[in-house]
């Protein structure tokens, strides 16, 4: 357990300063690209947990599609290389506000829930842990996964429909 | 903790050791075969020329001369260019090819990584290089490379989804993501009570074979799908500005990506490293297996290159309909009759 406290240590430091850097960059592109360090090390800290199903799902869908995609419609419209100066504005306040707010709300619900309670992580002991994703989200969840699949395709249409304007 | 591999009992770090060395040989090695067996011998064949000679017995070391000439060359950065996404891009492709092999199994204790979700990884892992390409073409201060990056990003992003929805055929047929759970799903099947070679899923899953092989072609980015480096448009589209080790790495990262490609096609529909008559956990499979995975990843390569030297460019909007009009809807019919025969039987 020490060993993986350590790692837990390390990849959360890298993340908090990539997410920092995230923000204070003055290049878009670069912006993209510290998120992609950011979400590697979600999926990095879910396999140290032995969530492994749902770190390669991560990558798959947050690094392998979403930052593509953001990088891909960055690219398109505007990617100037060096600094650029108009990045930022005023409202930087009200968000860093937000922010915080944000941070505290979710930092006492997780004290608040979890309390003192140590979680058992033992990779050798749940080996199937894909199994018992799937068994949930097709058993005990199947009407509000359908629902919320049926809402991701309204939604998808509707940006279809937005976009094209005849 | 310790494993055995030839009934020698390791320490951990020595199994680590031993596995790190393996995966090396493992990129390196089936990349040097198909850039010189395919690249430089098929090629020349297939376009009635000579191809390199002279360097070494009937040319076989032209790869050692072009490799060293790379080396001593300088690495440019463009005027303009972003230094270091520039630099990092080609180490962004190449890393992800090396992780994609990871998963791969030679034998039953040759392995780097057993994951349970082996084969789901490598496919997560091997869309992470879309990123390097897009940072290489971004860096390099370039319209053409710029083009070059957007074209392919496209591309893959357009083919992973044939590409993963032709596994999943496989996947409901083995019940398992595990690479070794594939193996030997394939190794224990049997075709109609006949279990003499098992059952290799390109039999049962022949439209998900021939889904995953064009899909692959277009991941790898070779001819007919080569438009993000169509030399008569982009000069050489992301890798334009690259030279010297950086421009090798790229290089190495195309045909280490191609053996770790048909790597996985060979587990999943050619039955990987096991061979029928010879004990599933057999000590001599952790010997024979790699030689066994190795011909049947040449195999499929020979299909890809051969694809390669034959065919002509595609037209990027063909490109495109071809995956999202054809190859996609196949590939859901596919798994549709798939799930429901295995639901029958």
């Amino acid at each position: 357990m020490v060993a993986q406290n350590i790692f837990f240590g390390i990849i959360a430091a890298a993340m908090v300063l990539s997410a920092i850097r995230v923000v204070t960059t003055k290049n878009v592109v670069h912006a993209a690209l510290y998120l992609v360090l950011v979400l590697a090390g979600v999926a990095a800290q879910f396999i140290l947990v032995g969530a492994e199903f749902t770190g390669v799902t991560q990558v798959l869908v947050y690094i392998g599609a979403v930052i593509v995609l953001f990088l891909f419609g960055i690219m398109l419209t505007r990617a100037r290389i060096g600094q650029e100066m108009d990045v930022d504005n005023e409202r930087r306040w009200i968000a860093g506000l937000t922010a915080v707010l944000l941070f505290a709300v979710m930092t006492f619900a997780l004290v608040d829930a979890f309390e003192d309670t140590d979680i058992e992580v033992n990779a050798a002991l749940a080996p199937q842990t894909t199994q018992a994703v799937s068994d949930s989200i097709f058993r005990d969840y199947l009407i509000p996964f359908e629902a919320v699949s049926f809402l991701l395709l309204a939604a998808l249409i509707g940006a279809i429909v937005v976009a094209r304007r005849e | 903790m310790t494993g055995s591999v030839l009934a020698i009992e390791l320490a951990y770090w020595q199994e680590t050791i031993l596995r790190v060395l393996g995966l090396l040989a493992a990129v390196l090695l089936p990349a040097g075969a198909i850039v010189n067996l395919y690249l430089f011998k098929m090629m020349a064949f297939m376009q009635s020329r000579l191809g390199p000679w002279e360097a070494g017995p009937a040319g076989s070391l032209q790869l050692v001369a072009e490799v060293g000439k790379w080396l001593q060359k300088e690495d440019l950065f463009p005027a303009g260019s972003d230094r270091r996404v520039f630099a990092w891009a080609p180490i962004v492709v190449v890393a992800s090819t090396f992780i994609m092999y990871a998963v791969v199994p030679f034998g039953p204790d040759a392995w780097f990584a057993d994951l349970p979700t082996g084969i789901y990884f490598a496919l997560a892992v091997s869309s992470v290089s879309v990123i390097g390409i897009l940072m290489a073409g971004w860096a390099s201060a370039n319209k053409y490379s710029l083009m070059g990056g957007l074209r392919a990003t496209g591309q893959l992003i357009a083919y992973e989804l044939p590409l993963v929805l032709a596994v999943l055929g496989v996947v409901i047929q083995a019940g398992t993501l595990n690479m070794q759970g594939i193996i030997e799903a394939q190794r224990n099947g049997e075709i109609f009570g006949f279990g003499g070679i098992g059952n290799p899923y390109i039999l049962t899953q022949f439209v998900g074979f021939a889904i995953f092989m064009i899909a692959m072609q277009a991941e790898l980015t070779q001819p007919p799908f080569d438009m993000p480096v169509a030399e008569s448009e982009l000069v050489a589209g992301y890798l334009t500005e690259y030279s010297g080790f950086r421009f090798l790495l790229f290089f190495i990262g195309e045909y280490a990506t191609a053996g770790a490609f048909s790597a996985i096609a060979a587990v999943l529909f050619l039955g990987g490293w096991a061979v029928p008559g010879i004990a599933f956990d057999s000590n001599v499979m952790n010997v024979l297996g790699p030689v066994v995975m190795l011909v049947k990843m040449m195999l499929i390569v020979f299909l890809v290159m051969w694809f390669r030297f034959t065919y002509p460019r595609f037209r990027e909007d063909q490109l495109q309909i071809f995956a999202w009009k054809i190859l996609i809807p196949i590939s859901l019919v596919n798994i549709a009759v798939t799930a429901v025969l295995k639901v029958a039987f």
